[in-house]
């Protein structure tokens, strides 16, 4: 196996007294897709500014291309692509003058960087605004900007803080696919995210963080068949009521989780669970049977939804 | 060949400026045209038909004397005013100079690179009050080509440290009270409207360390002639002391504001 992308050991980032990333352990091979997923305060964000040598490390070691970012930051940075979770464009200029501009940082020459553009600007399907100024563009496609921009060097490791958070879902597709085919040319992503059904879609493998620690690790089927079961059964009882229901439930199914509008049952199969809670006449407002996913998971490690 | 990567984020900016540098330039012509014709010239009339005003002025007429000052006076105003809201931008709102830092570009590249924006925009503007004084024959001397770049160092001397300020903030709300009781008191007590001798004895001094004093005195000695070599190289280094303390504190509130 080839050496490490990305080695972290007991990372930790404190800002004054509060701690952000608690002593974390990960390592990111080349070619995979990685993902941190977590709620809002995780410390997703703070470990990816640390590995994109924005944030100096507090302690523990961190090595990205086998190289130390407290010293060869410039070196590390040169080889990155970065997606930052709010758009860092200039709205005033064009499509076409943010890309060259971006990678003259790089030092990469004009001709060679329009000639990229060019490109680029075609694989995120916006060749036909590559004139136009940003700030017009909608959110799915200043994101795409955004990611066209961070291509521009031909980065070895592309990190990508909530690619998708505020896109419409098919804005979100169009990026999955885009991020899908890099993929496939062997290009190593590493991506945060809230979303679920996300890091289902891209991570080869993934951590799940919460308060600044790692409370799982997996790919994401491995992680749901650990921490879930195969269906979750959902039934909303009407608001206030559903805490008073788990004694009827209990049994049917492996465990309830309690939330404030609905109760979950973990269980292999839902339709029967559900046929024999009627049986039992305990008859919800509403109920649906479903697949379980990283929601699911995050839900039993932490014992809180990912999204409020 | 590589370029030097403060000129790569000095580009960024220029690119933006290339959009309004005309509008720039005009309003560098206009505006100390209308402060001439309103207090050069009528001021000036009164002035110069006061009983000791050819001894208080240095043998010089008060359109001379006020509308040399102008050179350093203008840069003052148009350096502070880009170092607080379009340079809050790419700290705040655009965040530009945070993509710049996670690319190779170090945040006192940031720093340099925008100390050399500051100087061309400076630099727009001084020769558009160059070209006025070359209009009227009281201003109008070689001396006006040095001091162009005195103009630039007198507005750097403003610019750069106001932006390690800038690069604190997190919202413009303390922005107009420094041109308000920074700026303006010093365009109105650092000897652009009358020889700092008439201050009163306890505030003459206070003028010595303001940076605008030191600009009015170099653009308007180069002007009119009358400069000795030591206080040209004094007041040189005084406007250089503000530039350089000012890019020294900028390097390090840049790197804590962009890579904390």
């Amino acid at each position: 196996m080839p050496p490490p992308l990305i080695t972290a050991r007991s990372l930790v980032k404190r800002f004054g007294d509060l701690v952000a990333v608690d002593g974390i352990d990960v390592d990111v091979q080349p070619g995979e897709a990685f993902g941190f997923l977590g709620p809002n305060g995780a410390g997703k964000t703070s470990t990816m500014r640390m590995i994109g040598c924005v944030s100096p490390v507090s302690s523990g070691r961190l090595e990205i291309f086998g190289l130390d970012p407290a010293h060869e930051g410039r070196a590390i940075r040169s080889r990155i692509g970065v997606v930052p979770q709010l758009d860092q464009l200039d709205q005033e200029l064009t499509v076409m003058e943010n890309l060259v501009i971006y990678a003259r940082y790089f030092d990469i020459p004009r001709a060679v960087a329009q000639s990229r553009a060019v490109e680029l600007l075609d694989f995120v399907q916006l060749a036909d605004r590559a004139d136009d100024k940003v700030d017009p563009l909608s959110g799915g496609q200043k994101r795409r900007v955004s990611i066209a921009r961070s291509l521009i060097s031909e980065p070895e490791l592309l990190l990508l803080d909530e690619p998708t958070t505020g896109l419409d879902p098919q804005a979100r597709h169009l990026l999955w696919d885009r991020l899908h085919q890099l993929k496939e040319r062997g290009a190593t992503l590493v991506l945060t995210t809230h979303y679920m059904d996300e890091a289902e879609q891209l991570c080869d493998r993934l951590v799940v963080m919460d308060g600044g620690r790692i409370v799982a690790e997996g790919s994401p089927r491995a992680l749901i068949t650990e921490y879930a079961t195969r269906e979750v059964l959902e039934m909303r009882f009407g608001r206030g009521r559903n805490e008073e229901r788990v004694d009827d439930v209990l049994g049917v199914g492996e465990r309830v989780e309690v939330l404030p509008d609905r109760l979950l049952v973990y269980v292999a199969d839902g339709e029967s669970a559900l046929a024999e809670l009627h049986a039992r006449s305990v008859i919800p407002e509403s109920a649906l049977v479903r697949r379980s996913s990283l929601e699911d998971v995050f839900l039993r490690l932490t014992g809180r939804t990912l999204v409020d | 060949m590589s370029t030097p990567a403060p000129l790569r984020v000095a580009y960024r900016d220029l690119a933006l400026y290339r959009g309004f540098w005309k509008a720039n330039f005009v309003a560098a012509f206009i505006q100390p045209m209308l402060y001439l014709l309103g207090i050069g010239l009528g001021v000036g009339e009164l002035v110069d038909n006061g009983p000791d005003s050819a001894e208080l002025l240095g043998g010089v007429s008060y359109f001379g004397f006020y509308s040399s000052a102008l050179l350093a006076t203008t840069a003052m105003f148009t350096s502070s005013q880009e170092a607080l809201w379009p340079t809050m931008d790419g700290f705040q709102w655009s965040n530009a100079y945070r993509a710049m830092v996670s690319t190779p570009i170090e945040p006192r590249d940031v720093a340099t690179g925008l100390t050399i924006y500051y100087a061309v925009r400076a630099t727009v503007g001084a020769i558009g009050v160059a070209v006025v004084l070359a209009l009227f024959g009281d201003t109008r001397s070689w001396g006006l080509i040095p001091a162009v770049p005195g103009a630039v160092l007198t507005g750097l001397a403003f610019a750069v440290p106001i932006a390690a300020w800038t690069s604190t903030r997190t919202t413009g709300d303390s922005f107009p009270a420094i041109l308000r009781f920074g700026v303006l008191p010093m365009f109105l007590f650092s000897g652009a409207f009358y020889p700092i001798k008439q201050l009163p004895d306890w505030l003459e001094p206070v003028a010595w360390l303001t940076p605008l004093w030191h600009g009015v005195e170099l653009c308007r000695g180069l002007v009119l002639g009358g400069l000795t070599s030591v206080e040209l190289v004094g007041h040189i280094a005084a406007l250089s002391g503000f530039v350089i303390v000012g890019w020294a504190i900028c390097t390090i509130t840049f790197r804590r504001r962009l890579q904390p």
